[in-house]
């Protein structure tokens, strides 16, 4: 069976030539903190791969923290940040989040909200799964000096949308707000510059560009304070610590330069293919959504719901076909629970259920889009039968057993 | 053939979802998530709610070779088990919630499912036989699970595959661990998957609140208080904190529960014992039958078997007359009535009673 991958946003396959840089880093000894030959040849590969991931990131290199990937750099970020700034001032204890944030920062968040005093606001979005600026500037604007920290994604994991992100920067800078981003999914796809953005802070991670798993890095500007999560050598900036990953430094700076390299072309080329699936897959089901903003969104993203059918049923008919795709809601332990990205657009619970992603990557090829195209309608058909099949809960059962009666 | 394999994470299903590959049989996992926010680790016997089962079943089917996926039933469940099973004890009955879960959600939602997506049975790993169609008892007598099965219609059997019911549960377990799943030695599951505690009378409580009433024995007399007559069951004996005894010493058990009033009648063991029990909404394996007729019933889980006569009433009201005495039928409980090992069909409990001394046969 061929099979035909269509989730990028989940990750991407490894270019050849970071395997092939990150094997050769691999084969060499060296703690970058040594202060002996073999350390310092580490270092000196660790130190080049922040100034080129610094380079394709417009940043300077002094900006670049080295993490183990999105997760934890959001948290760093967001625990770090508001730590620092209430620190500074204990007023300073409103978040503020859009409500579509990935669970790297609504959780953390929301952690901070339970155990550290912080004042959690989910900044609503609009049908299209967008900030409003005017939204934000009223809600700093209602108590600037007790705000800590303003976290809005650059664009949405599951949908898709790219937030007003320099709009929503001058605002929180009026106030002296300092601002993160998770660009996770905006990195390599859409014009990302550190420096042009004025962000404060920002997260990327490497297997989403083709990079390795388990290597990232939170963009931090200099004169930002972060409260460190890992405590123990200082190695970045005594941000973070712990023994940095040479062949992870050399994969994620590989990966990130050839990404933005030919960034514009690619971005042409999957917003075609992600235009002519979302054309075809509405031909095939008429009644099919397609969430998001249709025109400022992530090039690759095509998400839709399929009204009446389970995204289960979807995925696993489609996984059948050799078609691999998301039902594009957070996963909690394999259990599927209705996005939270999809209910702040104001979609009900059924259409959030009955929602999958398909995101398009460097290796995606029109005839992956038409394999899709090809199956969705007898998939979106059967689909259909099963959500009917196990619709809402059966009632009859209410007509339970009289009460015991009659004993002698 | 293509079946779903409806896989616990309990060495049982994990076995019969193998037996069901090895049978050449195009088979694909699922394991049921039957709670929004399941916990992260099994705790105690219940073995069928954590993220950790879902674990236990995903490496099952990755040994199998298996496609796996996670399907939310909770919102089902919880309407067709939970809630019934809350307000069935609200009602004074006593109802076996695996039993609806086999009846509303495994062969039910599960199966329809299934059917819809081109599949042509669901495969669990009950222990329980299919001869030629007709539900029958395990061979292993101590595990047998016919009885919570048995409320299911030949058209819900003719897509079940049980491919355990040739086997004793220590052949199951015994294959499982050369077939090298990881769940060969993990602990049979016990009680209620969805009380975590395994505090039934706490779970009842948090749900319908606390409502103190009476216990009176059967002349009206009053002999003690409790905090909700739900939380009783027909022929419990412990935790009826009744601080005077009878004259002759001997230990009381619940009677009846009586909702309405919110009062528990008790009285001696003797006063338990009942031989006519009526029943509704029967369910045939094979079809109705004609005449009256005899069978063996049994009228819990795992509980006695005992000769009776059934007649079967125009409105499908079902009069089970046992040749002798039992104790502890209660309201909501299923009767099944068996020919040998073999289902002949089940109903649902709503009176038990005992049979005037001197009562004329009724035609």
């Amino acid at each position: 069976m061929t099979m035909h991958y269509l989730d990028h946003a989940a990750t991407t396959p490894m270019l050849e030539e970071v395997i092939a840089a990150m094997s050769a880093a691999m084969a060499e000894v060296g703690n970058p903190s040594s202060l002996h030959t073999s350390g310092r040849r580490a270092r000196r590969i660790v130190e080049e791969s922040r100034e080129r991931l610094a380079a394709a990131l417009d940043a300077r290199p002094s900006e670049i923290i080295f993490t183990s990937g999105g997760t934890e750099s959001d948290n760093l970020a967001v625990k770090g940040i508001y730590l620092a700034r209430r620190a500074e001032s204990s007023a300073r204890r409103r978040i503020l989040i859009s409500a579509v944030e990935h669970h790297a920062v609504l959780d953390a968040a929301q952690w901070l909200a339970d155990h550290e005093g912080a004042e959690l606001e989910l900044l609503p979005v609009d049908e299209l799964g967008a900030v409003d600026p005017q939204t934000l500037k009223s809600s700093i604007a209602r108590d600037p000096d007790s705000v800590a920290l303003v976290s809005v994604m650059w664009a949405n994991n599951e949908v898709g949308t790219v937030q007003p992100i320099a709009e929503l920067v001058l605002i929180a800078h009026e106030f002296g707000v300092p601002m993160h981003s998770d660009a996770v999914q905006a990195v390599g796809l859409l014009p990302v510059s550190f420096a042009e953005s004025d962000l404060d802070a920002m997260t990327m991670t490497a297997h989403k560009l083709g990079g390795p798993y388990g290597a990232g890095a939170l963009l931090l500007k200099r004169t930002v304070g972060c409260v460190p999560l890992l405590h123990g050598g200082g190695q970045e900036r005594d941000v973070r610590s712990g023994t940095l990953d040479t062949p992870g430094a050399v994969g994620l700076a590989l990966a990130a330069e050839l990404a933005t390299a030919d960034r514009a072309d690619r971005a042409t080329k999957l917003t075609e293919l992600r235009d002519r699936l979302v054309s075809g897959v509405l031909a095939e089901v008429p009644d099919a959504v397609f969430n998001g903003d249709p025109a400022n969104r992530l090039p690759g993203n095509a998400h839709l719901s399929f009204p009446g059918c389970e995204g289960d049923s979807l995925l696993m008919l489609l996984d059948a076909r050799g078609i691999e795709c998301s039902t594009g809601s957070a996963c909690s332990a394999g259990v599927a629970q209705p996005s939270h990205v999809l209910l702040a657009m104001g979609a009900d619970e059924s259409r959030a259920r009955g929602s999958l992603r398909f995101s398009l990557g460097h290796n995606s090829t029109s005839a992956d889009v038409e394999a899709v195209i090809s199956a969705i309608g007898q998939v979106a058909e059967r689909a259909r039968r099963a959500g009917m099949a196990a619709g809402p809960a059966a009632k009859e059962n209410a007509t339970s057993t009289t009460t015991m009666a009659g004993r002698l | 053939m293509k079946v779903l394999a409806a896989m616990s994470g309990g060495v049982d299903s994990a076995v019969a979802a193998a037996r069901a590959v090895d049978a050449g049989w195009d088979v694909t996992g699922v394991h049921l998530a039957l709670s929004r926010n399941p916990a992260t680790l099994r705790s105690g016997a219940r073995g069928c709610c954590s993220v950790e089962d879902s674990h236990d079943a995903r490496r099952a089917a990755d040994l199998l070779g298996i496609p796996f996926y996670v399907w939310d039933f909770a919102e089902r469940f919880k309407a067709d088990v939970i809630d019934d099973f809350v307000a069935e004890y609200e009602a004074g009955h006593t109802p076996n919630p695996c039993l609806r879960c086999n009846e509303k959600i495994k062969f039910s939602a599960l199966l329809d499912r299934a059917l819809a997506l081109d599949f042509d049975a669901v495969v669990t790993g009950h222990h329980a036989k299919l001869v030629d169609g007709v539900l029958s008892r395990s061979v292993d007598q101590a595990k047998d699970q016919s009885y919570v099965l048995a409320v299911l219609r030949p058209d819900q059997l003719a897509h079940a595959l049980f491919p355990l019911g040739d086997s004793t549960k220590n052949r199951v377990r015994a294959e499982a661990a050369e077939r090298g799943l990881s769940v060969a030695d993990k602990p049979d599951s016990h009680d209620i998957c969805f009380i975590a505690d395994g505090d039934t009378k706490g779970f009842l409580a948090k749900q319908l609140g606390e409502r103190p009433g009476d216990i009176v024995d059967a002349s009206g007399a009053v002999l003690g208080a409790h905090d909700g007559a739900f939380a009783f069951t027909v022929g419990q004996r412990k935790g009826l904190n009744i601080t005077t005894a009878t004259p002759s010493g001997e230990p009381r058990y619940v009677l009846s529960i009586q909702p309405k009033s919110n009062t528990v009648v008790v009285g001696s063991s003797r006063e338990l014992e009942v031989d006519q029990i009526r029943c509704v909404r029967p369910v045939w394996i094979s079809g109705q039958p004609d005449d009256d007729f005899e069978c063996l019933v049994q009228m819990r889980a795992h509980g006695m078997v005992t000769p009776a006569r059934i007649t079967v009433g125009a409105a499908g009201e079902l009069l089970a007359r046992l040749h002798s005495t039992q104790r502890g039928v209660a309201a909501g409980q299923a009767l099944v009535m068996y020919d040998g090992d073999r289902v002949i069909g089940s109903a649902t409990i709503t009176a038990a009673e005992r049979q005037p001394v001197a009562a004329e046969t009724s035609a």
